[in-house]
């Protein structure tokens, strides 16, 4: 794939899928991706609800693994669980096994595990701060020595927002619009350099001028960063994602290659969501 | 693929709990609970203080100690009923004058004035209850007592007191000071408090319940006085109970203007002493142990007091915000 | 008759409806009352010697309040070290880190310390830190304001730091923040403009507390050197000046009390209007 360039031609973006579909089975076939995570029988609690049964699940590496489904159905709590932020809620359980690079997740540090793997949420939330110490905020918490404001700007160009920022990082982080604000989030989670970014349906918010920004955003930032999107917006999945998984009551359906599992889906239950007879 | 044995997380156990540790979180948690704590041992101090200290008191006097009138230092005979008796009867004063008026105040601010002047008002009202109590008696000595003494107490006099039952509360000599008026101060004093409490309460009445009257033919009032105050009673009820909780807890208004006398009298204008009041005039003078320890068991007196009072209003508060206090 | 009848409706609601509006501008009226009694009276004994005079002996006209205002402060920045740490801490617990049960007695432990009578806090802060020195001192009148601070810091504290959306709490957990670090910097720097008006207001409500003090801090006609002495406050002049027989010492009373309801209503205005304006810190 092509060096790492900040466009912000929308257009190109938004035919680049398809382009890169082609382009990366000349190099290797999708199903020969690295794996970044590797889920085990998974099964999730909240108290004695149980929200997420059984599930397998590989995600590889610099791609973007889609998790679809009608509401309701785990994939958020799937998704929380990529970082241990459903840790955060009281009386949760997790049984089962998380691997990232073949490291036991639930055995890590999660403070070193959550900068390792980012999430973006799925309404904009900048820190009451300047748009600027919103981006330095993962950097300053992490005790980064060295030059913030380089990092600062890498970050917010990374997340194509530099161009529209540069002149108001001072200002409140308030100041911007929603699209920019989510953009500001994405930046400021890719300012520690995640190997992973979860996106919990950022764009359910924003308008789809913003949402095509966004889409566009993840393309690029795949050369250096495995993504994982919870979206409930079939269009975006198939758009922006390489993989989909379709998540029912806790159970994973079927995963496969994007373009795959949206023409020809395996199971009868797939078929009838991605077709909108439910959900 | 190598697929481990499923095991178990659930966020606690020995290495979780190190893990935060190194974060500094098990740190904080322990530092804010202490002090969290600090709050219950502070709370169970100042009972058992109280408790300890008035030990002299409940030995030698035992229950007789609230029936007992005399209240003789210099003979070491100590009885609270003299005080009991005052602290009641000024903070039932203050309630038959606060309540009508405050409850009367809240409905026109949450039925029948707009919106921004019903904030204003409360606003107003609500830094009424900021004023400093020490200031309300000090308005009581120079304006209440005057006016006790020269205008309303003889016009009282003149007027209710020929009413048969009613009359011996308004019959005896009107020096100014006096049960009535340390009733009338703290009626001033706990009035926000009611007005705040009943209007945030009649605030959350369900509009339907106001339309269904009027839609009825119900007037304006009808629909106020029989339909929402009624749906919002408990929790009036509760506002009422915090105001008492504090008429009967205030010390610096009641002291100036009740005329610290220890007597138990019918006449509403004869001066009396309230438990607050005893304590805080005769404390630092208290000489003997048995003398102290007495004081502090009225503190424990006026303490359950208002813990009780407090509890209950609190009780009442809750149940009307989430029952819509409504009875079911 | 059923026209009679309507008429005497009619007739009650307009009665009633009226007598309610009297009854709310009734009460407002009596705090202009206070407050132009109070500026009439006080206005007219306030001047400068009133600032930076000590109290003249009995008999002798003139004088001032400067060691009872400067006690004041004094006392109000003991209450704060002593009361606001625990304060704040704890309602930082309830807001942040608290379990249900225990919360649950915090919390109404806190309200049944609230509800506590000033008087009694008094005789706990008497026989915690008069009788074990047997004498009246400053920290003495410090713990029994300390005390009062802290159940009103605790709830304002909670309160605003739960207004503090937990999307904010997530976005700095995801980054990789420890919980005490998201406290830290982002949730308490959120929640700051809120937790400061509440300092304040308590500091405002125990600053006029005259009952605690009569027998902890006690009063002193000089200034009060050190932490150990008793020490001159604002609410106790105005009391004893209030019922002693002298005219002149009416007139000081009348002055300090408008000083004292002055900081008490600045402080109290002030914070509501900057809360008012939606200063409750999201605005950086």
């Amino acid at each position: 794939m092509g060096a790492t360039t900040h466009g912000n031609n929308a257009t190109a973006a938004r035919l680049a899928p398809q382009v890169v579909m082609s382009d990366k089975t000349s190099q290797a076939s999708d199903k020969d991706a690295l794996v970044r995570f590797e889920i085990s029988d998974l099964n999730f609690y909240y108290g004695a609800k149980q929200a997420v049964f059984g599930l397998n699940l590989k995600i590889p590496k610099n791609r973007v693994t889609a998790l679809i489904g009608p509401s309701g159905c785990g994939k958020s709590t799937f998704l929380r669980t990529l970082n241990r932020m459903n840790e955060t809620i009281r009386n949760t359980r997790v049984v089962g096994q998380i691997l990232l690079d073949g490291q036991d997740i639930l055995q890590m540090d999660v403070v070193g595990l959550r900068r390792r793997v980012g999430m973006v949420f799925q309404r904009p939330n900048p820190f009451p701060k300047s748009i600027y110490e919103n981006v330095a905020y993962g950097l300053r918490i992490n005790g980064f020595q060295g030059r913030l404001d380089d990092l600062v700007e890498h970050s917010l160009r990374r997340a194509a927002l530099w161009e529209e920022a540069k002149d108001y990082l001072h200002k409140s982080a308030f100041a911007l619009s929603g699209g920019q604000q989510q953009r500001l989030c994405i930046a400021r989670a890719l300012a520690v350099d995640p190997e992973v970014l979860l996106l919990d349906e950022p764009c359910s918010a924003l308008d789809p001028v913003t949402t095509a920004k966004i889409e566009e955003l993840m393309f690029h930032l795949k050369d250096s960063c495995t993504m994982a999107i919870v979206t409930h917006n079939m269009q975006q999945a198939a758009r922006a994602s390489d993989f989909t998984a379709f998540m029912l009551d806790g159970k994973l359906i079927e995963h496969s290659e994007t373009s795959k599992l949206f023409t020809t889906p395996t199971d009868p239950r797939t078929e009838a969501y991605i077709t909108g007879r439910f959900g | 693929m190598d697929r481990a044995a499923p095991r178990r997380f659930d966020g606690g156990g020995p290495r979780a709990f190190l893990h935060r540790l190194g974060h500094g979180d098990e740190v904080a948690h322990v530092l804010t609970l202490t002090f969290a704590a600090g709050i219950l041992l502070l709370t169970s101090g100042l009972v058992y203080e109280l408790w300890v200290n008035s030990h002299l008191s409940r030995a030698k006097f035992g229950w007789l100690f609230f029936w007992t009138r005399t209240w003789d230092p210099i003979f070491d005979n100590f009885g609270a009923a003299p005080f009991i008796y005052g602290t009641l009867v000024t903070s039932i004063v203050s309630l038959v004058i606060a309540v009508p008026l405050g409850l009367a105040a809240a409905i026109f601010l949450s039925e029948l004035a707009p919106r921004r002047m019903s904030d204003t008002i409360s606003f107003l009202i609500d830094l009424l209850a900021a004023v400093p109590s020490v200031i309300y008696g000090l308005l009581g000595i120079f304006i209440v007592v005057p006016l006790m003494r020269t205008t309303v107490g003889p016009i009282l006099i003149g007027s209710l007191g020929h009413v048969p039952v009613l009359g011996k509360f308004f019959k005896g000599p009107n020096y100014g000071v006096g049960f009535l008026t340390a009733g009338v101060v703290l009626a001033i004093m706990v009035v926000p408090f009611i007005i705040s409490v009943s209007r945030e309460v009649l605030l959350t009445v369900p509009r339907e319940q106001r339309e269904a009257a009027l839609a009825l033919g119900a007037t304006r009032w009808e629909a106020t006085w029989k339909v929402v105050v009624p749906w919002a009673r408990t929790g009036i009820l509760g506002s009422v109970f915090l105001a008492l909780a504090r008429a009967l807890g205030e010390t610096m208004a009641v002291t100036m203007v009740i005329g610290n006398d220890p007597k138990i009298a019918a006449s509403l204008f004869a001066p009396g002493y309230t438990i607050a009041a005893v304590i805080a005039n005769e404390f630092t003078e208290a000489t003997g142990d048995l003398y102290l320890s007495a004081l502090i068991e009225l503190g424990l007196v006026l303490f359950l007091m208002t813990f009780i009072l407090n509890g209950l209003a609190r009780l009442l508060i809750v149940a009307t915000e989430r029952g819509g206090g409504h009875p079911s | 008759m059923s026209r009679m009848l309507l008429i005497w409706r009619k007739s009650l609601n307009v009665v009633m409806l009226t007598l309610t509006g009297v009854a709310a501008f009734g009460v407002v009226a009596v705090l202009f009352l206070i407050l132009g009694y109070l500026v009439w009276n006080g206005g007219k004994s306030l001047n400068l010697d009133f600032f930076t005079q000590l109290p003249k002996p009995v008999g002798e006209t003139g004088g001032g309040m400067a060691n009872a205002i400067v006690g004041s402060l004094k006392l109000l920045l003991l209450a704060a070290l002593m009361g606001l740490p625990v304060g704040l801490m704890a309602g930082v617990y309830l807001a942040e880190f608290g379990g249900k049960t225990f919360s649950y007695v915090i919390r109404y432990t806190t309200d049944l310390l609230n509800g506590v009578p000033s008087i009694v806090i008094g005789i706990f802060a008497y026989s915690l830190a008069v009788l074990p020195v047997r004498h009246f001192s400053a920290v003495a009148g410090g713990v029994a304001l300390g005390i009062m601070v802290i159940p009103i810091t605790v709830r304002s504290t909670e309160e605003f730091l739960r207004a503090v959306p937990g999307s904010l709490r997530e976005g700095a957990m995801a980054l990789g923040a420890s919980k005490w670090r998201t406290i830290a910097t982002v949730v308490l720097p959120a929640a700051k403009g809120g937790i400061i008006t509440g300092v304040l207001l308590a500091l405002a409500r125990v600053a006029g507390e005259t009952a605690p003090l009569l027998f902890t801090a006690f009063s002193n006609r000089f200034w009060s050197p050190g932490w150990g002495q008793p020490i001159a406050s604002l609410p106790v002049m105005i009391y004893t000046y209030a019922i002693a027989p002298y005219d002149d010492w009416h007139r000081q009373a009348w002055a300090a009390g408008l000083v004292l309801l002055a900081l008490v209503l600045v402080a109290n205005i002030g914070t509501r209007v900057v809360l008012s304006r939606g200063g409750g810190g999201r605005s950086t």
